[in-house]
């Protein structure tokens, strides 16, 4: 039996070998952004004494007259038309309570909840008594957003939308994944990934055909192929060692990644040393694609 | 105790520093990835970890809140989760399988009782590793130090976090202390900080916590063991520090009022001097995050 044996290294922080500088103003709590009194106050501001104070650490961020602190990370803050993956936690009257990743759970009504078959129909007393039957605490859905009083509301109206069968998920930071037209990709080394807003990524072996089901309710259980495992390993550790150096996540360097990561393997990928070299790589290529 | 001179003549103390001279201060911000917000800080020989999660939908009673990885091992965890699972409360550990987050929660998901409707809950855990002193001392979960700590730390944080923000949530900060040398309390103060600051809570201003004593009619800050194990009065103050309000001032010994106002202005100064370092550090891991996510 191979034994591996590593001993702890300091590690430069890898900002140095970037070698380069942020032109933000950034700013820790306590800190006075400005005296003027002309600003309006976004998030991550308060007022005290006529100035201007950070309430958070982060970067900040003007426009025309509103001034904001991004905050490094935080929990998902819901925006209209996000596309987010969430967990079922609860079953409730005529709705169910999805975990996302936000500051409360966020809802999804019955209402606007995809029939099996796809039928538009006013939804019954049966069907309340049979919510249980689509979907149980602890199942994964993609889900449009809504948002709300503060609770994000959920809804799944088309049928790309609902129950998600077989894969894997990566729970990341909200912040780290880019904004996108379209967060359903089908990656040619033969994996599908959803980037969700809320920082859950679910990769699933692409579905042979893409039929007109039910809004995915028929879970497909059946055997995934040793092949399509690896790829989708391979993915979710490469999303990890983004996600560790901090780069956006997008279908193009989730891609770049996969491809810099091919000679090692699989599991050697969440070593730190390999991990660096990969990103730099992917990074590398990010900027000549755009230069 | 005969022998040990808490200050020499010239004005050093039983470790060599002077009387308002803090211990060496090292911190470090995101060290847990699954958590919301974590930070490790190093007060001289105190070590302290702090954890936070949220904000997020309010459970029910969450006291039992976090079994560290370290005390996973044992047999209680695996008791405390059969008591918990045959009262009926539905409570799922997180493991680095199911869910990503490694054994460091265990999430009661209950009663929707105790979620404010205009702010944010905030519930604090204070726990000591059996390792943290000099004699191995296994600590059961409730006792009476670790909630009073929680207690104090509840106060101290309800002051400065923005709870309006976020009605109807919790926010639940875990603190852990890996050796006890003095100070804990400031110690945990800080790591919490630290930790809520990386996790993108809103908060009013720092928290910064030090110790202070009085020996000799000179004012000590940031005692060590030795110094308080001699049984001098001690208080522990928590700061904001830009608008030099005081967030939390704990005293449990006898002290002649007049020394009151020296004491207390030794350990606003030294609470002061924490918030240069932990504010150095702030800005170190802001500025390295952001030139690693590119403009």
């Amino acid at each position: 039996m191979a034994m591996e044996m590593r001993l702890p290294v300091a590690r430069k922080p890898l900002s140095e070998r970037l070698g380069r500088d942020t032109k933000k103003h950034l700013v820790v709590p306590g800190d006075t952004i400005t005296t003027d009194t002309g600003f309006m106050r976004g998030h991550g501001t308060y007022m005290g004494e006529e100035k201007l104070i950070a309430s958070v650490a982060g970067s900040v961020e003007r426009v025309n007259k509103l001034i904001c602190v991004k905050a490094l990370k935080t929990r998902y803050i819901g925006e209209v038309g996000d596309i987010v993956v969430g967990r079922i936690t609860e079953v409730q009257q005529k709705r169910w309570k999805v975990e996302t990743n936000s500051r409360l759970d966020s809802v999804l009504l019955l209402s606007s909840m995809n029939l099996p078959g796809g039928e538009l129909r006013r939804r019954s007393a049966e069907d309340e008594l049979a919510m249980r039957g689509f979907l149980q605490e602890g199942d994964l859905i993609s889900v449009q957003a809504v948002f709300s009083d503060g609770a994000v509301s959920l809804h799944t109206r088309s049928l790309k939308y609902g129950k998600l069968g077989q894969g894997v998920l990566v729970q990341v930071s909200p912040s780290l994944v880019k904004r996108q037209k379209t967060h359903f990709h089908d990656l040619p080394c033969g994996a599908s990934v959803i980037l969700g807003n809320n920082g859950f990524i679910w990769i699933y072996p692409t579905p042979e055909h893409k039929e007109e089901e039910a809004g995915g309710f028929i879970a497909n259980l059946e055997p995934v192929s040793l092949a399509d495992r690896e790829v989708i390993s391979r993915l979710r550790n490469c999303i990890i060692s983004l996600v560790t150096q901090r780069m956006m996540l997008y279908d193009t360097s989730i891609l770049y990644c996969y491809e810099a990561s091919l000679p090692h393997q699989i599991k050697d990928i969440l070593k730190p040393e390999i991990m660096e070299e990969i990103v730099m790589e992917t990074r590398q290529r990010l900027l000549e694609q755009e230069g | 105790m005969a022998g040990l001179e808490l200050l020499s003549d010239q004005g050093y103390r039983v470790d060599g520093r002077r009387a308002g001279e803090l211990r060496k201060i090292q911190a470090r911000m995101g060290v847990f990835a699954q958590a919301d917000g974590s930070a490790y800080i190093e007060q001289g020989n105190t070590k302290a970890l702090a954890v936070v999660y949220g904000p997020h939908e309010a459970s029910g009673r969450a006291g039992w809140g976090i079994v560290w990885p370290w005390e996973l091992r044992g047999s209680r965890a695996e008791r405390w989760l059969g008591d918990l699972r045959g009262n009926g409360r539905r409570a799922s550990v997180y493991t680095a399988d199911a869910q990503h987050r490694i054994s460091l929660g265990v999430n009661i998901r209950g009663s929707r009782a105790r979620a404010l409707p205009d702010r944010a809950l905030v519930n604090c855990q204070y726990s000591s590793a059996t390792f943290s002193t000099g004699e191995r001392k296994r600590r059961p979960h409730g006792d009476r130090k670790s909630c009073e700590m929680g207690l104090q730390l509840r106060q101290t944080f309800e002051a400065a976090i923005l709870t309006q923000l976020h009605p109807r949530s919790q926010i639940d900060i875990y603190v852990q202390v890996l050796q006890a040398d003095g100070g804990t309390y400031a110690a945990c103060v800080n790591a919490a900080t630290l930790a809520v600051l990386d996790a993108g809570i809103p908060m009013r201003d720092f928290v910064c916590a030090c110790s202070a004593g009085f020996v000799d009619g000179t004012a000590l800050a940031d005692l060590s063991h030795v110094e308080e194990a001699a049984g001098g009065p001690q208080l522990a103050l928590a700061l904001l520090p830009a608008s030099g309000q005081i967030a939390l001032l704990e005293m449990d010994a006898r002290l002649h009022e007049d020394h009151l106002e020296r004491v207390l202005e030794a350990a606003a100064q030294a609470a002061r001097d924490v918030h240069t370092l932990l504010d150095r550090v702030v800005r170190q891991h802001v500025r390295e995050a952001s030139i690693l996510l590119g403009d």
